[in-house]
């Protein structure tokens, strides 16, 4: 456990720029004695760590929102057994990218987080969740840690499959209990707190979620709460589409979204709608999004969710049902295919969107398609439905001109053949392709 | 004083959507254009518990759960 750092208690960041601190745009250090150099060591550990985070008011950034200090006493008081932590990285949503740039500058905050809780949690494994492209920087990582003696339990590497659901909590457990697929399964009346890794109480917290516990537990409570507010305190990362390729951004909870992503009055005026959280997230308008602050609970009362992090800007010249039917499909591809209700239905209304993008004047109207958003919402064993039909609902109503248009005229008047969301461009090649 | 109440829950994973529950207990599952139940929210009060056991005792996959809530 010991190591010789210079510096012990390092100074505490004042601003809003915690987790990407040092990012500058360059090359970044992802080593360990600039993480030491930096951050110094924990302070806090175990059931005082849990009661900071409890007073940092802690929720988790994989896109459910949950109170970390909650979940992390649910594991522990969950069984005798001895449970497995799991930093979760999949980061299985195409239009996010928080986490794994997250990895390649700070992955010795995510260990660190990893560890306390392994720590906190009396844990007897200790695993890192990500995908291929991530496994080479989190291996050096802990090769770093290992050569230093730093961790009293020694952290694994599995790889995340490539799919849309692999990163949702009851999959992580299925693909690290290696019975299963990476695919969801029904937890409901056990949850996978109590029973999950081969049965074990199981802790599945998002890498970001992990990082800001490491800084918690250096700099603690007080200090995670100066920026934001009452509510809404400390930072989240956001992946930003709205200037070309995708930016990560921390944004300042509680603060304006809009300035938060950098994204102009000039650049709103020029788009169509906004998909916050992701392809299971929602679409606001340009006005709404405007006055946006960065809260989940102001997201969800736009019909949105800020998910994990994510902002698309959909440009005006984009046609946003050709968008909506290529998502939906995507989605309805990367279903694991288990629930009836899902599997039938997003097949449904995947096919009701294209004909109402692609399909000429006459269309099925709008009523037709929130008719089987009903029928699929909260169907499932997983949210992925939900998503899905948050997804559609909340287009319907930004993009009802457009839709009526097409409806009407079989098109509307934003006719750019580009796709724009990365989904959208996965199906559209599979389309061509099979043509 | 909490309370504790009845409720049916579905394992939409195990259910193949067979439908012998929506015929068992019409009163609070109907049936999907798939054939998957859909279960009225509302409480299975004692004058149906029978009903629902039944309901429950009667699916070849064992997909549906009668459950206690706290509420």
């Amino acid at each position: 456990m010991s190591v010789t750092v210079r510096n012990e208690v390092k100074e505490a960041p004042t601003g809003g720029r915690r987790l990407l601190l040092g990012l500058s745009g360059g090359p970044t250090d992802p080593g360990l004695q600039t993480h030491l150099d930096r951050w110094g060591e924990s302070r806090l550990r175990g059931v005082r760590l849990i009661d900071e985070l409890d007073g940092a008011g802690l929720v988790g950034h994989g896109g459910a929102w949950f109170p970390v200090a909650t979940k992390w006493r649910s594991v522990a008081s969950a069984s005798r057994r001895r449970p497995v932590v799991v930093a979760n990285g999949a980061e299985s949503e195409p239009a996010s990218r928080k986490d794994a740039l997250l990895l390649s500058h700070a992955p010795h905050l995510v260990l660190d987080g990893l560890v306390l809780a392994a720590d906190a949690l009396g844990a007897h494994q200790a695993i890192v969740y990500v995908p291929a492209a991530n496994i080479p920087v989190v291996e050096a990582a802990i090769g770093e840690r290992r050569a230093r003696r730093l961790d009293p339990i020694a952290i694994e590497i599995a790889e995340a499959p490539d799919a849309f659901l692999a990163g949702q909590e009851s999959a992580v457990v299925n693909a690290l209990s290696g019975r299963r697929d990476a695919v969801p399964s029904f937890v409901a009346l056990t949850p996978i707190r109590e029973r999950g890794v081969v049965g074990r109480p199981t802790l599945v917290q998002n890498v970001e979620t992990l990082a800001h516990v490491a800084l918690i537990a250096r700099f603690g409570a007080t200090w995670f709460r100066q920026v934001g507010t009452p509510e809404n305190p400390g930072t989240m990362l956001l992946t930003v589409n709205a200037h070309g390729g995708p930016e990560i951004v921390e944004a300042v909870l509680g603060s304006s979204l809009r300035l938060a992503t950098g994204i102009s009055t000039e650049e709103l005026a020029h788009a169509s709608g906004i998909l916050l959280g992701g392809y299971g997230g929602g679409w606001v308008s340009p006005n709404v999004f405007g006055d946006l602050v960065v809260s989940e609970k102001a997201a969800r009362r736009a019909g949105a969710t800020l998910g994990a992090g994510v902002v698309a800007l959909l440009p005006r010249d984009v046609c946003p049902l050709a968008e909506m039917a290529d998502v939906v499909r995507y989605m309805q591809g990367q279903g694991a295919g288990q629930c009836g209700p899902c599997d039938h239905g997003l097949a449904e209304l995947a096919d009701t969107l294209e004909r109402v993008a692609y399909g000429g004047s006459g269309g099925p109207g709008t009523d037709r398609i929130l008719e089987i958003c009903n029928l699929v919402d909260g169907r499932g064993a997983c949210r992925h439905p939900d998503g899905v039909a948050r997804f559609v609902r909340s287009g319907l109503g930004v993009f009802a001109d457009e839709a009526a248009s097409h409806q009407r005229r079989g098109h509307c008047s934003q006719t750019r053949a580009v796709r724009m969301l990365p989904a959208a461009k996965i199906v559209r090649r599979r389309l061509v392709s099979r043509a | 004083m909490s309370r504790w109440t009845l409720e049916l829950v579905i394992d939409p994973i195990a259910c193949d959507g067979r439908g012998v529950c929506a015929e068992m207990l019409p009163e609070r599952i109907e049936l999907d254009r798939w054939g998957f139940p859909i279960v009225d929210g509302a409480e299975i009060v004692p004058a149906i518990v029978d009903h629902a056991v039944r309901a429950v005792r009667s699916c070849p996959r064992q997909a549906i759960h009668l459950v206690e809530r706290r509420c």
